[in-house]
C-alpha cells in the first residue's frame, strides 16, 4: 500500500434506479498504472458502476475523485472535462458509423480539444498505429471485424490521453478467434503503465495481468483481493464458485 | 371548302398557336417563382426540423413539450389556412406596428408568406423524419460521445446529426415532392408562380384544357427532376452500413 491519494477513487457510491438498489455502497480505489478487474454475475451493476464513474449516470450518493478532484464539486459544464481524462470502452464498440476509423479516432481531438484538422489525423493515424491498424484507417466500422472495432475503440480513447480507463467487457462480443488481439493491446497498454479498471469474464487474463480482483453481486462489492481470490480449493470463495461455473460453461 | 392542311397553316392558325405558346411561356416562367418557393421553403423547414428533432429525443420535458406543440399546431392546420393566417393577420399586425414605430409604410409580400407558411409547416414535418432516423440509431453512440468528453449539444451536432440526416434523403425527397404540390396553393395570395399564372390565362382566353394540362406537366417535370437529385444525392453520400443497403438484400433468395 502506497500512502500517496489514489488517482482514481470511488467512494461509497449508491445508484438507485426505479426505487431499485442498482448499486450500493460501492468503494474502490486506483493507484497509478493498476489494472483492477472487476467480475460478477449478469444483473449485478457493473455496467453501471462504470457508467457511475465517470458520472454518465449520476449516483444517488457518494462521490469519486480523480487525482482529487471531485466530480460531484464540477458543475454541469466541467463534467465533460472529467469525462475527457476517463476513456471508456464499450462491450459493442460503439463506434461512430458515418466515420471511417482514421475520423472516429480524430473527431473528439478536434470537437473537444479543439485541434486543427491535420494535426488531429496526425495524432490519429499514430494512435491507430499502436492498435496496429494503420493500413484500415478509411475503413469504416461496417467494414471491420469485431476485433478491429474493439481496437479502434481503443485507439479513439486513447488519443483523448486519458488519465484512467474504464473497459466495460472488451471481448464479450467478439468471436473467440479475435478476442486475443484485443486482449493483446490491453495488455500491452497496462504493461506501459496505464490505470485501468476492467470488466471481463476472460479469467486467464484477469489472474495473469491484474493486481486485483474485485467480485460483485447484487449491486455490492462482496469479495475483493489478489488474483488467487479465484482458485477453487478449500476456503474458496464466492468469486471463486463463480470462476469454476464460468469454466465449466466454456470448459477451460 | 378549303383542304386541311391549308386550314392549319392558314394565318388565324398560326396566329393563335404563336398566342399559346407565348402565353405557355409566360405560364412556363412560373417554375422560376415555384423552384424558389420550394428551396426557401424546404430550407426553413429543414432550420426549423432538425433542432425540433433534437429536442423531441434529448431535450429537457419542458422543450420536449414546447416542440410537441408546434407539432401539433402546424401539422393541424390546413396550409391554406395558414397562408391567409400569416399574410392577412399576422402580417398586417407587424406592418401596422412598423408604420407606428417609423412613419414609413411597410409592405410585406404573398412570396414571402407563402414561403412562410410552407416552411413553418414543413419544419413540423420534417421534425418527425429526422426524429425517426435519430430514434433508428443505435443510442451506444451518443453515450459513447458523452464518455469521450462531449457536451450533449456538440455530440448531438457533430455526431448524431450527421448520421441523421444522411438516413433521412429518401424521407427528405418524398417531402419534397409533397411540398412542391402544396406550393400551388399559393397562387391564392398571388404569388406569381405556376398555378397563379395558368389561372390568369385561363380567365383571359376562357380555354381551360391547355393550360391545366400545361401546369400538370410542369409540376411533373419538377417533382421528377427534384427527386432525381435527391436520389444523386444519396447515392453519392452513402456510406457503407449506414441506413438501408438495398443492394445487400440483392443477394437473398428470391420467392
Ligand atoms: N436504465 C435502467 N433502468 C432500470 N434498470 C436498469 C437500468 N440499467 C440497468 N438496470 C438494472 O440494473 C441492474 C444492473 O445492471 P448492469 O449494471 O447492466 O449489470 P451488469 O453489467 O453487471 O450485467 C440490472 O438488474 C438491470 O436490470
Ligand atoms: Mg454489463
Amino acid at each position: 500500500m502506497t500512502s500517496t491519494t489514489p488517482l482514481l477513487e470511488v467512494s461509497r457510491i449508491s445508484r438507485i434506479i426505479d426505487g431499485k438498489t442498482i448499486l450500493d455502497d460501492v468503494s474502490l480505489s486506483l493507484n497509478k498504472g493498476d489494472l483492477k478487474v472487476v467480475i460478477g454475475p449478469s444483473g449485478g451493476g457493473k455496467s453501471t458502476l462504470l457508467q457511475c464513474i465517470n458520472f454518465l449516470q449520476v449516483p444517488n450518493s457518494g462521490d469519486v475523485f480523480l487525482a482529487g478532484q471531485s466530480a460531484r464539486a464540477m458543475g454541469r459544464r466541467n463534467i465533460c472535462g472529467f469525462r475527457q481524462k476517463i476513456g471508456m470502452i464499450f462491450q459493442d464498440f460503439n463506434l461512430f458509423d458515418h466515420l471511417n476509423a482514421l475520423d472516429n479516432v480524430a473527431v473528439a481531438l478536434r470537437k473537444v480539444k479543439g485541434e486543427k484538422k491535420v494535426q488531429a489525423r496526425k495524432r490519429a493515424m499514430s494512435e491507430l498505429e499502436r492498435v496496429g491498424l494503420a493500413d484500415k484507417f478509411h475503413l469504416y466500422p461496417s467494414q471491420l471485424s469485431g476485433g478491429q472495432k474493439q481496437r479502434v475503440s481503443l485507439a479513439r480513447a486513447l488519443a483523448m490521453d486519458p488519465m484512467v480507463m474504464l473497459l466495460d467487457e472488451p471481448t464479450s462480443a467478439l468471436d473467440p478467434e479475435l478476442i486475443g488481439e484485443v486482449l493483446n493491446v490491453i495488455a500491452q497498454l497496462s504493461l506501459s503503465g496505464m490505470t485501468m479498471l476492467m470488466v471481463t469474464h476472460q479469467i486467464g487474463f484477469a489472474r495473469h495481468l491484474t493486481t486485483e480482483i474485485i467480485f460483485m453481486e447484487e449491486g455490492r462489492v462482496v469479495e475483493t483481493g489478489p488474483p488467487e481470490l479465484l482458485e477453487a480449493g478449500p476456503g474458496g470463495g464466492r468469486a471463486a464458485d463463480f470462476c469454476a461455473k464460468l469454466a465449466e460453461v466454456t470448459g477451460r | 371548302m378549303t383542304p386541311p392542311a391549308a386550314s392549319l397553316l392558314s394565318p388565324e392558325t398560326l396566329a393563335s398557336l404563336s398566342e399559346f405558346l407565348q402565353s405557355a411561356l409566360f405560364v412556363a416562367q412560373g417554375c422560376g417563382y415555384t423552384v424558389a418557393l420550394i428551396l426557401l421553403a424546404m430550407s426553413i423547414g429543414l432550420a426549423v426540423g432538425l433542432p425540433l428533432s433534437a429536442f423531441q429525443v434529448y431535450g429537457p420535458k419542458w422543450t420536449r413539450r414546447l416542440a410537441g406543440l408546434y407539432i401539433w399546431f402546424f401539422r393541424g392546420i390546413p396550409i391554406l389556412v395558414l397562408m391567409f393566417m400569416i399574410y392577412f393577420g399576422f402580417f398586417n399586425i407587424i406592418e401596422s406596428v412598423c408604420l407606428k414605430w417609423s412613419g414609413k409604410p411597410l409592405t410585406l409580400s404573398p412570396f414571402l408568406a407563402s414561403v412562410l407558411a410552407l416552411g413553418l409547416a414543413s419544419g413540423a414535418y420534417q421534425s418527425q423524419i429526422f426524429k425517426g432516423a435519430i430514434l433508428s440509431l443505435p443510442s451506444g453512440q451518443f453515450r459513447a460521445a458523452l464518455a469521450m468528453g462531449f457536451s450533449r449539444t456538440s455530440a448531438i451536432v457533430s455526431i448524431v446529426l450527421p448520421q441523421a440526416m444522411r438516413i433521412s434523403i429518401p424521407a427528405w425527397s418524398n417531402e419534397y415532392s409533397i411540398l412542391l404540390k402544396d406550393s400551388a396553393v399559393a397562387y391564392v395570395l398571388g404569388t406569381m408562380e405556376i398555378m397563379a399564372r395558368t389561372r390568369f390565362m385561363t380567365s383571359l382566353t376562357f380555354t381551360h384544357t391547355p393550360y391545366y394540362l400545361l401546369a400538370g406537366l410542369l409540376y411533373y417535370l419538377l417533382t421528377w427532376l427534384g427527386v432525381k437529385m435527391l436520389n444523386r444525392l444519396d447515392k453519392m453520400t452513402r456510406i457503407p452500413g449506414l441506413g438501408h443497403d438495398l443492394k445487400a438484400e440483392d443477394h437473398l433468395q428470391a420467392d
